[in-house]
């Protein structure tokens, strides 16, 4: 299996919130995940980015 | 009819915030008050259609998504928009050294929730958004704002699949690093 640079998975976690990742990319990326801190916080901040963004243009109103 | 009075009222009330999530989208404030104009008079002749539904900011949002993709299939026909220069990836580039390692390990954000709880993080946020480059910024609003699916926006946009990914990509990572700097850093 290839191993990912944190630029290619950083590709793949966002494309992961606009598709269906295969399973090997799915494996790849856990795989990243399990040695790379940086790559852990960048998928959980672009998950928090995704529901800030929803929340636009006000802050916790527009949850009904 | 006093009813229909009060339904007018309270539409008008809305229109500052209908106008806000519409220049999110388009950045530009002429054709933003259009497409809201255009969202009350069609929510005006639908108004039956709106009688015991609950939230009228929520239904009105719903009318204005549809006139902002009316409008942006208009935009994207003119060739202003389709000539846009695409410089693929540089600022991608910026944050990964050469071997694809990270430039600069991104930093711990601690409980980033609570920032969804303040009206200055989205000040921010929308600062962040305005640098990005206008195509980056549309399919990225388009996708994370108006919900559409990549599939909608490659169609309206006349971009492919494969191209909407990079675009998405360019902007999550740009906006995760501004917010980075101006938000979480300090």
């Amino acid at each position: 299996m290839k191993l990912l640079s944190c630029r290619e998975s950083t590709r793949l976690i966002s494309q992961g919130l606009d598709r269906e990742l295969a399973f090997g990319e799915r494996v790849a990326l856990r795989v990243h995940f399990a040695i790379c801190l940086g790559c852990r916080r960048a998928s959980r901040q672009l998950a928090f980015l995704r529901r800030a963004v929803r929340m636009l243009p006000e802050p916790r109103q527009e949850r009904s | 009819m006093a009813s229909q009075d009060d339904f007018r009222k309270q539409m008008e009330a809305l229109r500052p915030y209908l106008l806000r999530f519409a220049s999110l989208q388009l950045r530009d404030t002429a054709a933003a008050e259009d497409a809201v104009q255009e969202a009350l008079v069609a929510a005006l002749a639908a108004e039956a259609s709106f009688a015991g539904r609950a939230n009228l900011r929520t239904w009105l949002t719903g009318i204005l998504k549809h006139k902002i993709v009316d409008t942006i299939r208009r935009q994207s026909r003119e060739p202003t928009f389709a000539a846009e220069v695409d410089e693929e990836g540089a600022e991608i580039d910026v944050l990964f050294t050469e071997r694809g390692h990270w430039g600069e390990r991104p930093a711990a954000w601690g409980d980033p929730d609570g920032a969804l709880e303040q009206s200055q993080f989205f000040r921010a946020l929308e600062m962040c958004l305005e640098r990005l480059p206008a195509r980056t910024a549309r399919v990225f609003m388009m996708r994370e704002h108006l919900g559409a699916e990549t599939g909608e926006i490659c169609k309206e946009l006349g971009i492919t699949p494969t191209h909407c990914w990079v675009l998405l990509h360019r902007a999550r990572m740009t906006l995760r690093e501004c917010l980075q700097q101006t938000w979480f850093a300090k």
